[in-house]
């Protein structure tokens, strides 16, 4: 009987060989498959049930996961609300996570690469993964200033510190309340999303990095600036033309100034003194003279066309290609179609504020594991040098007379050096005009550079330009820090 | 002819001693890893109920010392270590359910344990030798199918989850089927050990097949009506397979004739098949095999489905004990057990689990190529396959390899019958193990207690087909 025996043994091998197979089909070859079923409440479990790590400004939890009784045993609160949901995002069980939730998601998760060593050892000791703080660059004193300052008005405004690239504030208002987002309820989370999509304002948009970009009017007339200096034939008190109005080639279409005024006896005017006081057609003639490539080249050592991640990914702000010289005039003096973000705006300023070399945005302070060991620290890092030192200084010079006795009068602060540049942007015909202000200073607590936009005009309408309502703003913002 | 000269046989029984305190190990880390994840601290109990497994399993050994020096060394270790894996992940399922403890499955599953691994030493007690068994080859078959058809009675009979395989009396209830098998084995491995001569020699060739003659269909017909009455007002393929498969594979072994195997194949199908026809329970099943993820079955595949995404989930290192969802899954400390161990210890304790079983199930098949007397060899070849059958039935069943059925895990499902059962295995086959590798001695020794119904030529039946005419060079080592 061994025969058969033997044989009934190579069917038992069979059998198990069977086994082996379909459980290796289900918990390997197709476990994604499997995984990813619409219907699989494990995944979600799975991610949702982890304790998530916080987000941290200036010691304080800005988002936090709390123990819930449900299924997904955490529930993510947002302390910081509104003034903060622009960084923060939100996570959410059904919608998934937007913003610092989604930028910074797997070290908040506790999957990143850099807690390798530290998942390595909760896999041997049994020990649940818990996800790393996220600390943040804020400074909660400028978040609240410019939550403040910017009042119920539309726009944003971001503030870096030059010398680093941190982003020391970033408000974007209309905004909105992460809470009802992160709810486990489906009902609750549908109904809260449902309210912010239907809202005309677009609350959920991050306006001062990916929102709709606007175009920077004035504030552009910098890097008009900028390029000037750089192509060594000019210097602060190089004598442009300032008619009232620029009769630009190829059409009988006039560039006005905003004041239907010369600007400058003789219709002369230094390149000082036609920023200090912003007149168009100074800059939209030196801007023909420079020429569409000159500008772009200006513009994108700046910044422009790069998609940064701070690490929120930020739009890239665009210089238009293919221009003709009248487009280039309006080019030149940030109209047509040039558009920025407000980080983009404050790049420029901090670029200036920082002698030339323009240093990274960046968000995340310090990366630290659950048990409170430093896992990671931002390292100050070098994005580009559009402006040689002189050409800095020269540009600072000009800032300084703008808020000095220029158009930018109202970001004065006592006792402190402002430099800034206004812009009254058109956007679309007949609304108000976007008030645009960058500026920077330094004093005691530091230096900063802000930029501030007013969605078509805010409270002051048709009457708005940048300084009448984006300086005030900004000045508050600097005066959080330089006093 | 014998071409291997004998050496001496060891007993093994110190390999025996350190490989189960490997198997207590492992059921003691577990339940200590347990702790660790769920609580952040190693549990108080761990040393009380690690003492007390390894206090059981050294009862065991310490009979197997006494008597039965001999017995293969792997199997009381493989069993102990599956049994305590059990316990943990039963345990760690009750912790997900927040059961007290006087309520809690493990509770009851040690209990058990302790009353299996008692039944397993009685066995090795008391059955001093395996062949006496043969004499109740007749009993066995009439107690055997009353167990088995014993859920069909009225009022005793108790229908669970859709399947009518328990009888309960007051608040106690079991499932007799599981005996059943042990049962039906003494009774197919005695009938067979007789009726094999004219079972094998007798009848037309027609093609390649040595077809048996009409006569000799007999009890083949009777035990396909009885697996079939089982399927259809059981409503229990697992068992179903299982007592039919056994029979065949024992027949097979038996007689050495392929032709029973087919014509067995052909009833099971053409049974199976006329059953799907008929009866919209197996339909159901059937359905919910082939098409999980059909919306139309969403609510009934729900347990199957569950059970795939939480060995999914796993994936090949597993979420850790007490990490994953397990607890998701219905029944996933009795039926869907093998679902949870693939969740948490990942596919690779998956397949260590399996290899464990693997390895138990040759054992039990080595303890019959190595035993000498026929109904020895029938025995315990019907005990192993049985297991490996059963093995089959419900791990495919969970993943998708065939129609899910009501059958469980030996040793690590939570189930009553079912451990005292597999313990009852296990004592058989060490005891036959031990018959196996006892070094021969003079014959007349050996042939002392032959069953009355056994026919003389039973003992040298195993000269037909090894040239060594059952000399120790069969002996597994």
């Amino acid at each position: 009987m061994n025969a058969p025996l033997r044989r009934l043994s190579a069917v038992v091998v069979m059998l198990f060989a069977a086994l082996f197979a379909s459980s290796t089909f289900i918990q390997f070859l197709g476990a994604d498959s499997l995984n990813k079923r619409p219907t699989n409440s494990r995944t979600l479990y799975k991610e949702y049930s982890r304790q998530r790590g916080p987000i941290v400004v200036a010691g304080q939890e800005i988002a936090r996961s709390v123990t819930s009784k449900d299924d997904y045993k955490y529930q993510r609160t947002y302390p910081g609300g509104a003034v903060y949901a622009p960084v923060t995002g939100f996570y959410s069980v059904i919608y998934g996570e937007t913003g610092m939730e989604s930028a910074a998601g797997d070290l908040l998760a506790g999957t990143a690469d850099q807690l390798f060593y530290r998942r390595i050892s909760d896999l041997f000791t049994g020990r649940q993964p818990q996800g790393a703080t996220v600390e943040l660059t804020i400074d909660p004193k400028l978040q609240r200033a410019a939550w403040d300052a910017l009042g119920n008005q539309r726009g944003a405004v971001v503030a870096l510190d030059p010398k680093t690239g941190n982003i020391l504030a970033m408000v974007s208002k209309p905004s909105y309340d992460p809470a009802p987002l992160a709810s486990h309820s489906e009902k609750a989370a549908k109904a809260a999303r449902q309210k912010l999509l239907d809202d005309t304002a677009r609350p959920l948009e991050n306006r001062a990095i990916a929102g709709r970009l606007y175009p920077p009017g004035s504030t552009f007339k910098l890097i008009t600036a900028a390029a000037a200096l750089d192509s060594g034939r000019y210097s602060v008190d190089s004598v442009l033309d300032g008619p009232a109005s620029l009769a630009l080639p190829q059409t009988t279409v006039k560039l006005p100034n905003d004041d239907h005024q010369s600007c400058g006896p003789d219709d002369k005017v230094s390149l000082l003194d036609a920023l200090r006081i912003s007149c168009n057609t100074a800059f939209a003639s030196l801007g023909m003279q420079l020429g569409e490539d000159a500008l772009r080249k200006k513009a994108e050592e700046f910044g422009f066309g790069q998609s940064l991640r701070v690490p929120l990914p930020v739009t890239a702000s665009t210089f238009p290609t293919g221009l003709n010289p009248p487009q280039t005039a309006q080019s030149a003096i940030g109209q047509f179609d040039v558009r920025v973000t407000p980080l983009q705006m404050a790049m420029v300023s901090a670029a200036i504020a920082n002698g030339g070399t323009l240093m990274r945005p960046n968000l995340i302070a310090r990366v630290r594991s659950a048990d409170l060991e430093v896992i990671s620290t931002a390292q100050p890092t070098e994005l580009s040098r559009p402006l040689s030192r002189s050409a800095a200084d020269q540009l600072r010079t000009m800032m300084l007379a703008v808020v000095q006795n220029g158009t930018g009068t109202r970001a004065q602060i006592d006792g402190v050096d402002v430099a800034g540049k206004t812009g009254t942007a058109q956007s679309a015909p007949g609304s108000p005009p976007h008030a645009w202000f960058t500026s920077f200073a330094s004093g005691r607590g530091g230096d900063v550079a802000v930029a501030v936009v007013v969605e078509d005009g805010g409270k002051a309408g048709d009457a708005a330009s940048g300084g009448r309502v984006a300086a005030p703003i900004a000045r508050r913002v600097m005066e959080a820090i330089v006093r | 002819m014998a071409l291997v000269t004998p050496s001496p046989i060891r007993t093994r029984r110190n390999v025996e001693l350190i490989l189960l305190v490997l198997a207590v190990g492992i059921a003691v880390s577990a339940y200590g890893y347990l702790g660790l994840a769920t609580e952040g601290r190693l549990p108080g109990d761990m040393v009380t109920y690690g003492g007390l497994l390894a206090v059981f399993a050294l009862v065991a050994h310490a009979v197997l010392r006494l008597r039965a020096r001999y017995a293969d060394p792997v199997i009381l270790p493989i069993a102990t270590a599956i049994n305590g894996l059990g316990l943990v992940v039963i345990h760690r399922l009750d912790l997900a359910e927040k059961r007290p403890i006087m309520e809690s499955f493990a509770m009851r599953q040690m209990i058990w344990t302790g009353l299996g691994i008692g039944a397993c030493v009685a066995v090795i007690w008391f059955v001093r030798d395996h062949r006496g068994l043969a004499r109740y080859t007749y009993t066995a078959m009439a107690v055997g199918l009353a167990l088995l058809l014993l859920p069909l009675v009225p009022f005793l009979g108790r229908q669970i989850y859709g399947a009518r395989i328990w009888i309960g009396i007051g608040p106690l209830s079991f499932q007799p089927g599981e005996l059943a098998k042990i049962v039906l084995a003494v009774f197919f491995a005695g009938y067979l050990v007789t009726a094999r001569d004219s079972l094998s020699l007798v009848g037309r060739k027609i093609l390649f097949l040595q077809l048996p003659r009409a006569r000799d269909l007999g009890p083949l017909l009777v035990s396909w009506v009885i697996s079939l009455l089982v399927l259809v007002f059981e409503r229990d393929l697992g068992s179903s397979l299982l007592f039919f498969g056994l029979f065949i594979a024992l027949l097979y072994v038996a007689t050495e004739r392929t032709s029973w195997i087919v014509i067995g194949l052909l009833l099971f199908s053409g049974g199976a098949f006329t059953a799907w026809t008929l009866f919209s329970h197996v339909q159901l099943r059937v359905a919910i095999w082939l098409h999980p993820f059909d919306p139309a079955n969403s609510d009934n595949a729900y347990q199957l489905i569950q059970g795939l995404y939480g060995m999914a989930s796993g994936g090949l290192l597993g979420t850790g004990l007490g990490q994953g969802r397990p607890d998701i899954v219905p029944f996933a400390e009795s039926d869907f057990i093998a679902a949870a161990i693939g969740e948490e210890l990942g596919l690779t304790g998956f397949f260590a689990l399996l290899l464990l079983y693997a390895l138990l199930v040759e054992r039990g098949l080595r303890t019959a190529i190595g035993v000498r007397d026929g109904f020895g060899k029938l025995f315990a070849a019907g005990l192993a396959f049985s297991m490996a059958l059963q093995i089959f039935v419900v791990v495919g069943g969970v993943t998708r390899v065939i129609p899910l059925t009501g059958l469980t895990m030996p040793f690590l499902a939570s189930g009553g019958s079912s451990l005292l059962s597999n313990w009852i295995i296990v004592g058989l086959l060490l005891r036959i193990s031990d018959a196996a590798r006892r070094p021969a001695p003079d014959t007349s020794a050996l042939n002392l207690p032959i069953a009355p119904s056994a026919p003389p030529s039973s003992s040298g039946s195993s000269g037909r087909v090894t040239p060594s005419g059952g000399t120790p060079t069969e002996v597994t080592p």
